[in-house]
């Protein structure tokens, strides 16, 4: 059916309430949001892969573009329908922005014979996300908990986030390496978000988050949903739910883990794993970095950077003159029992939403939900634990 | 801080080599009145023909050991240094010639040379740290001009140098480049090679060609399985193992590997 938009209301649209609106009225969303001070970001066509990156408008959005992915595989191809969020998750999350892979924290000065010490300004970016996915909003919502739910509040994340404005996207197709289904993260989207979009072949059905989200829609032309429409888009979910072919059975899933640190399985997965660091970096959710001390050549200035780091890497666990897990099966076994055992004991949720990530990006197509199916199989042996 | 008021005595040495690495030296532009303010280049022929009597405090290191002559003088600027840094792939892994270790070096040298009779070289080229020992040691072909400026800003303040041992990926990750293996099948030596390069080629599409040797923990064969199902034929993949770094442990693993089970090793 045609949507009227001529009646449009004239109050912003109330937090709960869904509206549509026409698919080309996003430019306005954009323009709007803009116009408000934002940097929109959202997902554009790079290099061969959808990336997130800073956009002006519709016309950036991957139009027309599907995405396949399957273990260390990644092709992008358009379809013959003129689609704004067919495709899936692309190498890079939401991460980038609010936790950027390289920060310097402060620099000192020799100045008249003492030190003067300075922090990094606070960052002043305010971002919007345009196009974040459950997996991804599961992801913010973990990496919210680490950053600023305990009592170090981390002030650098926490700046960009409290501005963060997020248009988050229901997935309407489910990507070869999604399992976000079960892990309880998607493809419905939760919040914390200001409008949710759902695309339907016509319209975009919204619903709005926040007060704040209402207000942005109160600029684009739009209308109440119909019935019709609000089932067809929660249809629309429920078909990417059912049509997605990974799962990770999270059953009692923190004491496999727990209860199979001696498993031969490990070394099995060491014969494949590069410690490329690539899983870690993708992932939505892990979060450790590095801090280095830098100097200049004269002397006169030091500053401390931050920066992504991987448990994949030796340094990470260099301690007293070696690094603690030198071997691959050590450092994979880490990485996995913190993901989905330790993370739970720690932030009080698993580690993984699902995302599909770590399996499309990983070179050697190691597959996590695999890796755990393989574990679940075979009986747990005494064995030397890998060092 | 080592020196106290005095300027470190800098040095640097050229063995088998193409002169590309102490050349970056020079490309320091910008920085180079900086470091001739703390450091006193005492001997670099590259340079000036002016040199200062040994001993040194820290030596610059290019170039494989490949000849006798080579063997005997590497030990001379070994008492002469304090601290000793190879630097680039000849100096740190045998370079490009040593793709000789792996055949017959006599055999060429009747093929390519009038005078055979007049050539004393070694069967093999191979890295400075086989023959001393070397303090620290800077990748590449050619070496990273900022990883050097680091390490003689690290030496000079007395710290630890930021030059990472992790692997390539981590840099094209940081910097946001998409993964030219997983995107367009290229096969790509960046999941074993040793980050500093900032990612280079990568980031202009190109699969790494590893020219800055094996990462900390290296599994050359795993990556040469992934190579086998993107299609690459085992001489191909001989042929990525087998560059600049051809004599570094984990690489000739790869390398020999392939030799091994392909038929097409010799072409």
């Amino acid at each position: 059916m045609r949507p009227d938009l001529s009646a449009m209301d004239t109050l912003p649209p109330s937090p709960g309430s869904t509206v549509a609106f026409e698919k080309t009225a996003l430019d306005i969303l954009i323009a709007t949001l803009r116009q408000r001070g934002y940097t929109v970001v959202g997902p554009t066509v790079r290099d061969d892969a959808i990336v997130y990156d800073e956009i002006g408008g519709v016309t950036d959005l991957p139009i027309g573009y599907v995405d396949e992915q399957e273990a260390g595989t990644y092709r992008l191809r358009r379809w013959e329908k003129d689609t704004f969020f067919a495709y899936t998750v692309g190498p890079y999350a939401w991460k980038k922005f609010l936790y950027p892979p390289e920060e310097r924290l402060w620099e000192v000065r020799r100045e008249n014979g003492t030190l003067r010490f300075t922090e990094a300004p606070l960052p002043t970016e305010q971002y919007a996300f345009i196009g974040v996915r459950s997996c991804e909003l599961a992801a913010i919502r973990i990496q919210d908990r680490i950053f600023t739910g305990g009592p170090y509040v981390d002030p650098r994340y926490q700046a960009r986030r409290e501005r963060l404005f997020i248009l988050a996207v229901n997935c309407t197709r489910a990507g070869n390496t999604c399992f976000c289904a079960s892990v309880g993260s998607g493809p419905q989207a939760e919040g914390p978000y200001d409008i949710a979009l759902t695309e339907l072949d016509e319209v975009f059905i919204a619903h709005v988050g926040s007060v704040l989200g209402g207000q942005i829609l109160a600029e684009v032309p739009h209308r109440p949903a119909t019935e019709e429409e609000r089932a067809a888009a929660a249809e629309r979910v429920q078909a990417t739910a059912r049509t997605m072919r990974r799962a990770l059975d999270t059953t009692d899933l923190r004491d496999l883990l727990f209860n199979h640190q001696e498993h031969p399985h490990w070394e099995d997965v060491a014969t494949r794993c590069l410690a490329c660091t690539n899983c870690t970096l993708v992932c939505p959710t892990c979060f450790c970095f590095s801090v280095e001390d830098l100097t200049d050549l004269q002397g006169e200035s030091a500053w401390r950077v931050r920066r992504w780091d991987s448990c994949f890497s030796q340094a990470f666990t260099y301690t007293a003159g070696r690094p603690a897990r030198q071997s691959i099966a050590s450092r994979y076994r880490q990485w996995l029992t913190h993901k989905l055992a330790g993370w739970v004991d720690q932030f009080g949720v698993l580690g993984c939403v699902g995302c599909g990530r770590c399996i499309t990006w990983c070179p050697a197509q190691i597959d996590i939900t695999e890796e755990v199916a393989r574990l679940r199989e075979q009986p747990p042996q005494t064995e030397r634990s890998p060092s | 801080m080592p020196g106290g008021q005095r300027k470190p005595k800098l040095a640097v040495w050229k063995f088998t080599s193409c002169d590309g690495c102490q050349l970056s030296l020079l490309d320091l532009e910008e920085h180079l009145l900086a470091i001739v303010g703390r450091v006193e280049i005492a001997y670099f022929l590259e340079a000036s023909r002016a040199t200062v009597r040994g001993p040194y405090d820290i030596s610059l290191v290019e170039g494989s050991i490949s000849t006798p002559h080579e063997a005997e003088l590497i030990k001379e600027v070994r008492k002469q240094s304090r601290f000793l840094v190879a630097i680039g792939a000849c100096a740190t892994a045998g370079g490009i010639q040593a793709l000789r270790n792996f055949a017959d070096v006599r055999a060429f040298v009747d093929i390519v040379y009038a005078h055979p009779e007049y050539i004393r070289t070694l069967r093999e080229a191979r890295p400075i740290a086989d023959y001393v020992t070397v303090d620290f040691e800077l990748r590449g072909c050619p070496i990273s001009r900022y990883q050097l400026l680091e390490l003689i800003s690290a030496y000079l303040h007395g710290r630890q140098p930021s030059i990472p041992t992790y692997s390539v990926c981590a840099e094209c990750k940081r910097k946001g480049v998409v993964c030219v293996l997983v995107s367009q099948g290229v096969p790509c030596l960046g999941p074993v090679t040793q980050a500093g390069c900032n990612a280079l080629c990568p980031t202009y599409r190109r699969g790494c060609y590893g020219c800055f040797g094996p990462m900390e923990s290296p599994n050359p064969l795993s990556l040469g399985r992934r190579f086998e199902t993107l299609g690459v034929p085992p001489a191909d993949i001989i042929r990525l193992y087998r560059t600049f770094n051809a004599f570094a442990p984990a690489f000739r693993e790869g390398s020999e590997h392939y030799e091994q089970t392909s038929s097409h090793a010799h072409d």
